[in-house]
């Protein structure tokens, strides 16, 4: 799994780049009630919002870490946004996307360099 | 947060895992390890216990040592029946300014001998120099600064705090009583914002932790912030000041105007003789132009304060605006509240808030969200 700055993690599965968020991140945000995904085939640029999630506290953007294609969002979170409390780096996946080059996830941070970023 | 003032818990908040953030001037809990959302439902579910000893606490003391001439002269500031409200009794009332806007919202007693007032945080010296400025020949003005407020709120309130302080149970839905715990006076109010029945306590500052740690030691209680206190209090339908009302906005486009009793209204024993009461008085008789309603979003994206609100889903000038608004999580629905044009505002109306650049429908419905559970 890789890192963003913006507390997203990464990992493929096959020629696919899976998205959710940190755990520290949805500890951040607090109780999710809504999440707002965007729809399949969209064509996404690095660095465009892509997931719009409401906390309890206010809302936030998910940006799309790297350009490609939103190919499978995760229905589950519009009926249990919770889901992003209780497991944000499994079944709390956001998006699916179809990439280039999967590789381009190895440009980013590791687990190490992201708890040091954290702490 | 190195200029922000601190309650007397302060450091029970931090021991207590709160995360602190900056409100009204003072470091404030927002939340504690549980989350808002847990906060919230076990608040309705069993008890919550929340410090608002932010809260300005001030005593109206009258000079002729006779209650009703500070209960007149209080009436000069609100549109509300002071006199009418009987020893060990408190109401709800409404600071106004002479073109009939609300410089604040507060909760006042009669305690027997003087008016005990709680007022809100941010609003609280202004309150004071306020009250000063205009009570002066009649009352004392008293800010009291050496007790914290101490509320707790929820359907076991009720036998928690009777068994550390006998008779809270015997009080009523905005009762007053002087009660004792551990040789301590305390001053409690059946009362809250947050829509349950409960209590908030008014303890001598050097006791306060001891009161909090005792309150907190029994099954039921536990801390909760601000986040929830918000939730709570806008799924009760209540306003927040600042927000919901304030210097622009009447008591009645605030859908406030059950708050003025009919010895103020025209017509009653003491109509008007309060700053705005032409504009209050005329609003009250004709209606106003706008008014504060509650909206319910047909969808689950919350409706947070300052998103616009259109009659129809395309085109158009905005009409409104929503004042308050996020998830209820006992409804577990996005909640709101705002202000809409008087033609708007029947009950089942449709209209539109924008939700980053969607318009989204919402339906204008009655407040409360949730039945309130006073014990009255």
């Amino acid at each position: 799994m890789k890192y963003t700055e913006e507390h997203e993690w990464l990992r493929t599965e096959g020629d696919l780049v899976v998205v959710g968020i940190t755990e520290h991140a949805a500890t951040q945000l607090g109780d999710v009630v809504f999440v707002e995904l965007p729809d399949t085939g969209t064509e996404v640029a690095a660095g465009d919002e892509a997931v719009v999630i409401e906390s309890v506290k206010a809302a936030s953007d998910i940006l799309a870490p790297v350009a490609g294609e939103i190919v499978e969002v995760n229905a589950a979170l519009a009926d249990n946004p919770g889901l992003v409390n209780e497991d944000p780096t499994g079944a709390a996946w956001f998006f699916k996307m179809k990439v280039a080059d999967p590789s381009v996830i190895d440009g980013f941070m590791d687990e190490a360099a992201y708890k040091a970023m954290i702490d | 947060m190195a200029d922000l003032k601190r309650t007397v818990l302060h450091d029970l908040h931090l021991e207590l895992g709160a995360r602190m953030v900056p409100f009204a001037g003072y470091e404030m809990p927002v939340q504690y390890p549980m989350g808002v959302l847990k906060e919230h439902l076990h608040t309705r579910a069993a008890a919550g216990l929340f410090d608002v000893s932010h809260m300005g606490q001030v005593i109206l003391r009258p000079l002729s040592g006779r209650l009703q001439d500070a209960a007149a002269a209080f009436e000069t500031l609100m549109p509300v029946d002071v006199l009418g409200v009987k020893p060990g009794r408190q109401r709800y009332g409404l600071l106004t300014a002479p073109d009939g806007g609300i410089l604040d919202d507060l909760m006042f007693a009669n305690r027997g001998d003087h008016l005990f007032v709680v007022v809100n945080a941010a609003c609280k010296d202004d309150d004071i120099a306020h009250l000063r400025a205009h009570l002066t020949g009649a009352c004392a003005v008293e800010e009291i600064t050496d007790r914290a407020l101490i509320a707790l709120q929820g359907p076991t309130a009720e036998a928690v705090l009777e068994a550390l302080a006998p008779g809270a149970a015997a009080m009523r839905f905005m009762d007053v009583a002087t009660l004792t715990w551990e040789g301590t006076e305390i001053w409690v109010s059946r009362s809250g914002y947050t829509g349950e029945d409960g209590f908030e306590i008014s303890v001598p500052q050097d006791r306060a932790e001891a009161f909090a740690r005792a309150l907190l030691a029994q099954e039921p209680v536990v801390p909760v912030g601000l986040g929830a206190r918000d939730s709570l209090r806008l799924e009760a339908g209540l306003c927040l000041y600042g927000h919901d009302i304030d210097r622009g906005t009447s008591p009645v486009e605030g859908a406030l105007g059950w708050a003025i009793q009919k010895a103020r209204r025209a017509g009653g024993a003491r109509e008007g003789g309060f700053p705005g009461a032409a504009r209050i008085l005329t609003e009250l008789a004709e209606g106003p132009a706008r008014l504060r309603v509650g909206l319910l979003p047909e969808g689950r994206a919350p409706m947070r304060e300052g998103v616009e609100l259109f009659a129809a889903p395309e085109g158009g000038a905005a009409i409104g605006r929503v004042t308050s608004g996020g998830f209820g999580p006992s409804l577990g629905a996005p909640v709101a509240m705002g202000y809409l044009p008087a033609e708007l505002c029947r009950k089942d109306t449709i209209v539109y808030g924008d939700v980053r650049g969607r318009r989204l429908p919402v339906r204008v419905t009655d407040m409360p969200f949730r039945p309130a559970t006073y014990k009255r």
